[in-house]
């Protein structure tokens, strides 16, 4: 009877679990499958929605639709082939955001270690300083962010969006979680040896911390690979605009091409999740607790 | 090793972190800490050519502001109500995906899915479900009673649906991994002593989650704030009223270079999180005597 009872709760949960999964995967898979769909069809789906339509067929209602009609590479040929707009956008993405994850981390691996490698006071109440100014609503520091721009002169540039994003606290905070994990004995057996401080941090603790690495890497690169609010404020030059704030203001009478772009712009993180999910599950769960 | 050694080697000791920690610290000093004592000190004149010190009168302003007061009622109702579902949703689907179902991994994989979204398609997706001729009002309410949900009392549901959305596969990791962090003995003595499911739940895995608990409270409360990105795209600057936050008020100051209620706002925004996160930090000292360590 009990056993009964139990398959019973478990089958309820995988529904319950399925139910879930679907519900957020929809906007993944309508966003992918739409993309193949022909502008006139998205049109007749959506065009209600977003008034200003070119002519043509409109139902009443929108059209959730998952399945084209005929499936097309139309959308990926005229972002892609036909203007370079959405291509230099894409660049300039890459621009802003592959520096701020090597840098970013560069700089947080060789702080975490000055973190794990000495305690005392005065480090501990830096560290704490740290964790608050990780959990800092980005509107608080944006007003700072800006001034600092402005007195050094790299306001709509790129640089006003990599510096801060450089010295971000996220990995440095998560980074030195991991490294405390080192067994100190293998610090004292390098030290022993005679190594120096940056010997060890490169030849002990980088290798140990390689997963961790990659793992907060990963995390960071997500983060800011749809970023909108900084690029907004300190780019005001459209030129410059990484993909993920121009995909944002694609017209009304583009949306087949925002599907198709957006999907493009997926494909780093969908990598990550098909390659790296298990790094990416180890960095969210090391995240777990402020206290190191 | 006499006493004077020791001295000189800690002070070694202390020159050499700060070495390692230069880099970053400098980053910090100069791209945080000094711009915003600046933000500070303007928060507390009143203009910046006069530049009179008039301590706390920018403040007393915008608590009188309208704009302002609207949008701390807002966003505070709207936390109020995202951080403890955003917690409680999490725990749940932890425990369901804990429990032996089969696809484990790969529900694991979906939840995690909204990460990899980018902004303008949840926006686009957003705007094709809880549109006036949007998805839902077909399917639930046909013919009559049509409702433009970002106009309406329930926009700050669908925005809170969206945070959800957005926010509970990350928060399931994290107490997924304080799941497994719960020493099986434990569990095991309950199971064999014939402890009921709920005292399991509340007795035991509660206990030992409740920094995690903490933890996803300020990030849920972060991310609460985070979710503006998504409202200001779907309804831009001035959205229907429940709708104006703070971040709302800040982003429009901003545009309008009012320095002084702006600093004033992103001060006070400042020290109200500070308050809260030093408050959950005690709390997670109370709760978590017993099981640290």
């Amino acid at each position: 009877m009990k056993k009964k009872k139990h398959y019973f709760g478990r089958g309820a949960m995988f529904v319950l679990c399925a139910i879930f999964a679907v519900l957020f995967l929809l906007p993944t898979v309508l966003t992918i499958s739409n993309s193949f769909m022909a502008e006139t069809e998205i049109v007749s789906n959506y065009g209600m929605i977003f008034s200003n339509t070119n002519g043509g067929f409109v139902s009443k209602t929108v059209n959730l639709k998952f399945i084209p009609d005929k499936v097309t590479l139309e959308q990926y040929i005229s972002g892609l082939m036909k203007s370079p707009d959405y291509l230099i956008k894409y660049w300039n993405s890459i621009l802003l955001v592959l520096p701020i994850v090597i840098l970013q981390v560069a700089i947080a691996s060789v702080a975490a270690y000055s973190f794990t490698r000495w305690r005392g006071k005065i480090r501990s109440g830096i560290f704490f300083f740290y964790v608050i100014l990780m959990l800092m609503p980005y509107q608080v520091t944006l007003v700072p962010n800006y001034l600092v721009s402005q007195w050094l002169g790299i306001i709509n540039t790129r640089w006003s969006i990599i510096l801060p994003g450089m010295f971000a606290p996220f990995s440095v905070f998560l980074l030195t979680k991991f490294m405390r994990r080192i067994p100190y004995s293998l610090i004292e057996a390098a030290k022993v040896d005679g190594a120096g401080e940056w010997q060890i941090f490169t030849r002990v603790c980088l290798p140990q911390c390689r997963s961790a690495i990659f793992s907060i890497a990963i995390l960071v690169f997500i983060d800011y690979w749809n970023m909108v609010e900084q690029p907004l404020v300190l780019l005001k030059d459209a030129d410059s605009q990484p993909l993920s704030v121009f995909l944002s203001s694609i017209n009304a009478g583009e949306i087949g091409l925002a599907f198709a772009m957006a999907t493009v712009y997926m494909i780093p993180s969908l990598l990550i999740f098909l390659y790296g999910e298990a790094y990416l599950v180890e960095g969210i769960a090391n995240s777990g607790s402020v206290k190191g | 090793m006499n006493n004077r050694v020791q001295k000189k080697n800690k002070a070694f000791d202390f020159l050499k972190s700060l070495c390692f920690l230069f880099p970053s610290l400098l980053g910090v000093g100069v791209f945080f800490i000094l711009p915003f004592g600046v933000v500070i000190y303007y928060s507390m004149i009143d203009g910046p050519i006069t530049k009179n010190f008039v301590l706390f009168e920018n403040f007393t302003k915008l608590f009188q502001n309208s704009a302002f007061r609207l949008a701390a009622k807002n966003t505070l109702s709207f936390s109020a109500m995202a951080v403890p579902l955003a917690v409680v949703l999490a725990v749940a689907l932890a425990l369901m995906l804990e429990s032996r179902i089969p696809m484990k991994s790969q529900f694991r994989t979906f939840f995690l899915s909204p990460m990899m979204v980018p902004v303008a398609s949840v926006v686009l997706v957003w705007q094709v479900l809880f549109n006036y001729n949007g998805t839902i009002n077909e399917l639930f309410l046909f013919g009559g009673g049509k409702i433009d949900w970002l106009q309406s009392e329930y926009a700050q549901i669908v925005v809170l649906l969206l945070f959800l959305w957005k926010n509970l596969g990350y928060n399931m990791i994290l107490f997924m991994a304080g799941l497994a962090n719960i020493p099986k003995e434990l569990l095991e003595v309950a199971d064999v002593e014939g402890a009921s499911a709920a005292y399991k739940f509340f007795a035991i895995k509660l206990r030992y989650l409740s920094p995690t608990v903490l933890f996803v409270m300020i990030l849920s409360l972060i991310n609460s704030f985070k979710v503006f990105r998504e409202v200001y795209l779907l309804a831009g600057a001035y959205p229907y009223d429940p709708l104006y936050t703070l971040q709302h008020f800040m982003n429009n100051t901003f545009g309008s270079m009012d320095y002084q209620k702006l600093s004033a706002a992103a001060v006070l925004m400042a020290l109200v999180m500070v308050v809260i996160i030093a408050l959950l930090f005690l709390a997670e000292d109370w709760f978590g005597k017993d099981v640290e360590g």
